[in-house]
């Protein structure tokens, strides 16, 4: 991670400088000195015949480099290997869609086939963010149809799509392959229908916690006759209802099928049926896992005897209604299982514990606290190879029970050592658990703890958590996201910016302080490319203490803190190259949401392009 | 705001009399709660006032955002608690002009003022004042729905109890189309 970090610090200088400077164009831009050249001189342009040659060769070595990382340091060499190297890049990472134009991206890379594209920050999915912000893929989609006409795939996450975008995507892309949407919004199913219709080649279709809205068409349908080349085709979270017939149909003409994921509205003896049609699945997403209501006056199906038959089922997921009395049928898979997901099912350590103790290959499980401590334990008993546990809160809110606790946390980590990301939601937490987990699992690189309770200490020794938080950064060297919670002095804070080297990810809520806090963090943690603050007492002294590093990092969110008016735009006047958005929680057009010096939402981000144009009224940019 | 003597009097015609005054003036019949107890009132928590506007939820005090859920797996949480209370009616709301549909689960409304002020802010615009005779006036959108026999009618004509569970589906409708719906039937 080291290594990706500082070629891409390094790589997106020069980028910058190779921006001002583009090596196809005639005219030379002065101002390319203000931005320093920190890795070196360019050749001077030599005769042409060798050049090319060399080109040649090159571009038939590029095309072994696939990290984005590697080809990032590749066009860094010179401006003969950075053409090259766009000429042959089929891939592009684009981690903040206003941090370039889409003009930029088709003016370097010449033959893309492959965009992944992020809009909005994180925090957006929990309603900080006023609606109609932004991040939208209409002027994307609309400059890669006339640039890239063999673009074969598409991934979204967290923008705004319209039903025209996919149309126009499904019209301009004859070879379209694979569309992933994830938290995205603003299109129905009847822009999926024009995709399932119109791309005749597509693999992939994957819709993964995005909001669909009811359009009332029936899209599975659309999807054309003859042999289908879906092999991956996700809907759980599409929240109306499909035409079932069609549904199978599409199944039993997709040989190369492997990934289902179902929505609720396809109900057990449904998903019998499809398990039936297609044995060779991979991966299901098994819907509501409940029966229809309909009376059945035949027998029952074997739904334990389809399972056995879906030999090849290494993930699962669904269960969004789930009958308990049901669940053992999957039994015949879980000793192949790598990944089960039953955080939408309100599953007790009861109804875990005959499931849990056969998932000996278990990487992945999510889960509600509903299994409790118990059944964090029954996990912890068997599922050595665990990788990635989450646990999400049955009851969100700040009050309620608490059923998993320090001692399921403490559990986990003396019976999964390989564990190297975890998501805990919990109501109280002791520094000694975490301390625990700091010191049996050092394999870490993802930390995310959510007490639930603001401010909530140590609930045994009633001291701030610093400690447990302070042990994980200094224990888990290897840790690069970090989300903190739970009552934290700044001490914490300085724990966090000196040991925190490999961090990329930080999130803060209702913590820290005083600016000491922001400024250890901004003063230390060298890699830190993305910071979300909410509700601490963080102001414009924490926020200046961090102008060295602003252009070398994704995005910082502050929402709810105490900056003030002037505090950003100090910031804004000194860094031409970050953007600095500033806005309220309400987003209504009509008020002049800048009223006064507070600032409810700070949201900053480097770009090469400068201000967005498309900014909703009630954001404003300093 | 305290209840006036005014409203006694009232009491009598309520099982007939629909009024859209300002909503919080009468006693309401719990159906369908979505949370399993009731929140303490504490004070150091703010009151919700989140853009979101799928359903006018009860008002819960509790901080915009927190705890960082994504409001998806929460609304399949609170789907699920209704269904097993088996109070969940969620209906499909359309309005003339607007390009997509919304869905609304009528078990979350105690009456129709709330619905109408949900369904005011959903698609941002105004219902007017409603008359037992001539319906609405004031404005040129008309809440409608379809009921179970087919027929359309006129949001507010009938008791709000029997309009819930005979409701299938509502309709803004726009201008002159509804004139016929005035009189229900």
């Amino acid at each position: 991670m080291t290594e990706e970090d500082s070629s891409a610090k390094m790589s997106e200088d020069v980028e910058q400088y190779l921006k001002l400077n583009p090596p196809c164009s005639s005219s030379s831009s002065s101002s390319a000195v203000a931005f320093a050249n920190k890795s070196g001189t360019f050749k001077s342009s030599s005769p042409p015949c060798p050049e090319h040659v060399l080109e040649n060769v090159l571009e038939n070595v590029l095309q072994f480099l696939t990290s984005r990382c590697d080809r990032n340091a590749v066009s860094l060499v010179c401006k003969s290997w950075y053409r090259v190297e766009a000429q042959t890049r089929f891939e592009v990472f684009i981690g903040n869609c206003y941090s370039l134009s889409p003009a930029r991206l088709t003016h370097r890379f010449k033959g893309l086939r492959s965009i992944v594209l992020k809009g909005k920050p994180r925090f957006a999915d929990f309603n900080l963010m006023p609606p109609n912000w932004g991040a939208q893929f209409a002027p994307w989609v609309a400059a890669t149809a006339k640039a890239y006409p063999w673009l074969e795939k598409v991934h979204l996450k967290r923008m705004f799509v319209t039903d025209d975008d996919l149309a126009l995507l499904a019209e301009s892309f004859p070879g379209f392959k694979e569309l992933t949407l994830v938290c995205c919004e603003g299109f129905g199913t009847s822009g999926i229908a024009v995709i399932a219709n119109k791309c005749r080649q597509l693999k992939v279709l994957d819709l993964v916690e995005s909001e669909v809205t009811d359009d009332e068409v029936d899209w599975i349908s659309c999807f054309p006759e003859g042999k289908s080349h879906l092999e991956s085709l996700s809907f759980d979270c599409v929240e109306s209802p499909i035409n079932f017939n069609a549904l199978e149909g599409l199944v039993v003409r997709s040989p190369f099928l492997k990934k289902l994921r179902t929505n609720r509205f396809v109900s057990l003896e449904e998903l019998h049926r499809l398990m039936v049609r297609a044995p060779q699945l991979t991966s299901l997403g098994t819907g509501s896992f409940s029966p229809d209501n309909a009376p059945q006056g035949e027998q029952l199906p074997d739904y334990a005897a389809a399972f056995l038959a879906c030999k090849s089922i290494v993930c699962l997921s669904g269960f969004r209604e789930f009958r308990p009395e049901y669940l053992l049928a999957i039994s015949p898979v879980c000793a192949n299982l790598t990944s089960l997901n039953f955080s939408y099912a309100n599953i007790s350590p009861h109804m875990l514990m005959p499931i849990i103790r056969n998932c000996h290959n278990i990487r992945v499980f999510w889960a509600l606290d509903s299994i409790r401590d118990e059944g964090l334990q029954a996990v912890a008993a068997t599922c050595k190879e665990l990788r990635e546990l989450r646990i999400f809160p049955f009851d969100p809110r700040e009050d309620s029970e608490g059923p998993v606790s320090g001692v399921g946390l403490q559990a986990i980590s003396e019976g999964c050592r390989k564990l190297e990301s975890i998501l805990y939601f919990c109501q109280r937490m002791t520094n000694e658990a975490v301390t625990a987990m700091s010191e049996n699992c050092p394999q870490l690189t993802v930390f995310r703890l959510c007490i639930m309770g603001r401010h909530r200490p140590d609930h045994v020794t009633g001291k701030p958590m610093d400690d447990g938080f302070g042990a994980i950064v200094k224990n888990c060297k290897k840790l690069t996201r970090l989300a903190v919670s739970g009552l934290l002095t700044d001490e914490a804070f300085s724990y966090i910016g000196e040991y925190g080297k490999l961090i990329r990810t930080l999130s803060v809520a209702f913590a820290g302080n005083s600016d000491k806090a922001l400024r250890y963090v901004l003063e230390g943690c060298p890699k830190l490319q993305k910071l979300e603050i909410r509700d601490s007492p963080f102001g414009d002294a924490g926020l200046r203490s961090g102008m060295h590093r602003y252009c070398n990092m994704r995005f910082v969110w502050l929402s709810s803190c105490v900056l003030s008016l002037g505090g950003c735009r100090d910031v804004a006047q000194a860094l031409p190259n970050v953007v600095v958005e500033v806005f309220g929680s309400d987003g209504d057009d009509d008020d002049d949401t800048v009223t006064g010096d507070y600032v409810e939402t700070l949201y900053l981000y480097r770009s090469l392009d400068g201000p967005r144009k498309d900014a909703p009224k009630f954001v404003t940019i300093l | 705001m305290e209840k006036v003597g005014v409203y006694d009097e009232l009491d009598n015609l309520k099982a007939t009399e629909l009024r859209l005054g300002l909503p919080g003036t009468e006693e309401t019949v719990s159906c369908g709660k979505s949370n399993k107890r009731a929140l303490p009132n504490n004070t150091e928590k703010e009151i919700e006032s989140t853009g979101k506007t799928e359903t006018a939820s009860p008002p819960k005090a509790q901080i915009v955002g927190w705890p960082p859920v994504r409001s998806y797996r929460k609304n399949n949480i609170q789907t699920k608690k209704n269904e097993s209370e088996g109070q969940g009616n969620y209906v499909k709301v359309s309005m003339d002009g607007a390009p997509y549909l919304r869905k609304i689960d009528l078990t979350m409304y105690k009456q129709y003022p709330e619905l109408m002020k949900s369904l005011e802010n959903m698609f941002k615009f105004s219902v007017g004042e409603y008359f037992e005779r001539e319906g609405y006036k004031g404005s040129d959108f008309v809440p409608t729905y379809e009921d179970k026999d087919g027929d359309w009618m006129l949001v507010g004509d009938v008791p709000w109890e029997m309009f819930v569970s005979s409701c299938k589906r509502l309709r803004i409708m726009k201008g002159s189309e509804v004139k016929g719906l005035g009189c229900g039937v």
